[in-house]
C-alpha cells in the first residue's frame, strides 16, 4: 500500500511538472497540495493496487510499446493496400483469439494491443477468450495472436515462456 | 555572403555549414514525417467512405488514430526542437496510443451488443464500368429508386 502511495506520488509529481512547468513557491505548492490530494482520494476509494498504479512495470511495458509500435507500421500498410485497391477486395472475418494472460491488466493489454494494430479489431471479451473481427481473412489466424499476447502479458509482469 | 567567401578561401577543406545542414535535414525530416501522417489520415478517410459496413469501416477510422496521428505529432516534435513541448507531445502521443483503442473498443462492443451483424465472407467493391450511364444518375437512382 505505502509503496503504491510512493510510488504513484512520484509519477503525480513528474506529470504536473511537465505539463506546468512553473516553479514560483505557490505554484509548486499548488501542485504538492493537487498530488496529496488525488493520493488521498485514491487511498479512500480503496483502489491503491498494482491496477491503479501499473508504473513498476514501466521499463517492460515501455519496451512492449516499442515492439508493438513496429507491428502498427506493418498493418497499417496491410491495411493501406486494401483500402486503396481499385476492386478492394476485402474479407471480413469473426474468430476467438484464447487469452493466456492471467491478470486483467494483461488481458486489457492485449486487447488493445488488437484493437490498435488496424485491421483487428478486439469486439467482446469473454470466458473463452477475445471476440476479434479482422479486416482480411489472412490475418484472421489465432496462432499470429499467440506471440502477441505473451508479450503483453510480459509488459505487465506476468511470467510467460518468453 | 562576402564574409563566407573570405573565410572559404582561407581555410583549406571544404568548409560545410552544420548548422543550416541541420536545420534543412530537421526540417526535411519532420515535413516527411507530418506528410506521411497526412497520407494516413486521408487514406482512413477514403476507407471509411469506400468500405461496405460499420465493422469494416472502424479498421478505415483505426489508421487515422494510430499511424495517422502518431507521424503528425512525431513530426511537430521535431519541428520544437527539444523543450518541455517535447515531453508534452510525447504524453500526447502516449495517450492517444492508449485512449484510441479503448473507444474503438468501446463503440465496436456497443454496436455487437445492440445487435449489429458484421457483414462477414469476400466483399469487392463494384465496378464502375458496369454501371451503365453517368455516375450521377446511378446515385441518384440508388438514392431516389425512381
Amino acid at each position: 500500500m505505502v509503496r503504491f502511495a510512493v510510488v504513484l506520488s512520484i509519477i503525480m509529481s513528474l506529470y504536473w511538472l511537465t505539463l506546468s512547468f512553473y516553479f514560483e513557491p505557490l505554484i509548486m505548492g499548488f501542485g504538492v497540495a493537487s498530488v496529496l490530494f488525488t493520493v488521498g482520494l485514491c487511498y479512500r476509494m480503496r483502489i491503491l493496487d498494482a491496477e491503479t498504479v501499473p508504473y513498476l512495470h514501466m521499463p517492460t511495458t515501455l519496451a512492449y510499446f516499442r515492439w508493438l509500435f513496429v507491428e502498427v507500421v506493418k498493418a497499417n500498410f496491410a491495411v493501406v493496400k486494401a483500402v486503396l485497391r481499385p476492386d478492394m477486395e476485402i474479407s471480413p472475418t469473426l474468430l476467438t483469439v484464447p487469452t493466456p494472460q492471467t491478470s486483467d491488466i494483461g488481458k486489457t493489454m492485449f486487447a488493445n494491443s488488437i484493437t490498435l494494430t488496424p485491421g483487428t479489431v478486439s469486439m467482446d471479451i469473454g470466458e473463452d477468450g477475445i471476440l476479434v473481427h479482422a479486416l482480411l481473412s489472412e490475418m484472421a489466424n489465432a496462432d499470429d495472436f499467440k506471440e502477441m499476447g505473451e508479450r503483453s502479458g510480459w509488459s505487465v509482469g506476468e511470467e510467460t515462456s518468453l | 555572403m562576402a564574409a563566407d567567401k573570405a573565410h572559404g578561401t582561407q581555410s583549406v577543406g571544404v568548409d560545410i555549414p552544420w548548422d543550416a545542414v541541420l536545420d534543412w535535414g530537421l526540417a526535411l525530416a519532420s515535413s516527411g514525417l507530418i506528410l506521411s501522417g497526412v497520407f494516413f489520415v486521408l487514406a482512413g478517410a477514403l476507407g471509411v467512405l469506400r468500405m461496405p459496413d460499420f465493422f469494416t469501416r472502424m479498421h478505415a477510422a483505426g489508421m487515422t488514430d494510430t499511424l495517422g496521428a502518431e507521424f503528425i505529432l512525431f513530426g511537430l516534435i521535431l519541428q520544437t526542437g527539444f523543450s518541455q513541448m517535447t515531453l508534452k507531445l510525447l504524453l500526447v502521443a502516449f495517450f492517444l496510443f492508449l485512449t484510441s483503442p479503448t473507444a474503438t473498443h468501446a463503440i465496436a462492443n456497443a454496436a455487437l451488443k445492440s445487435g449489429l451483424k458484421p457483414q462477414l465472407g469476400t466483399y469487392k467493391a463494384p465496378d464502375l464500368s458496369q454501371i451503365e450511364g453517368s455516375s450521377n444518375e446511378a446515385d441518384s437512382d440508388k438514392a431516389g429508386g425512381h
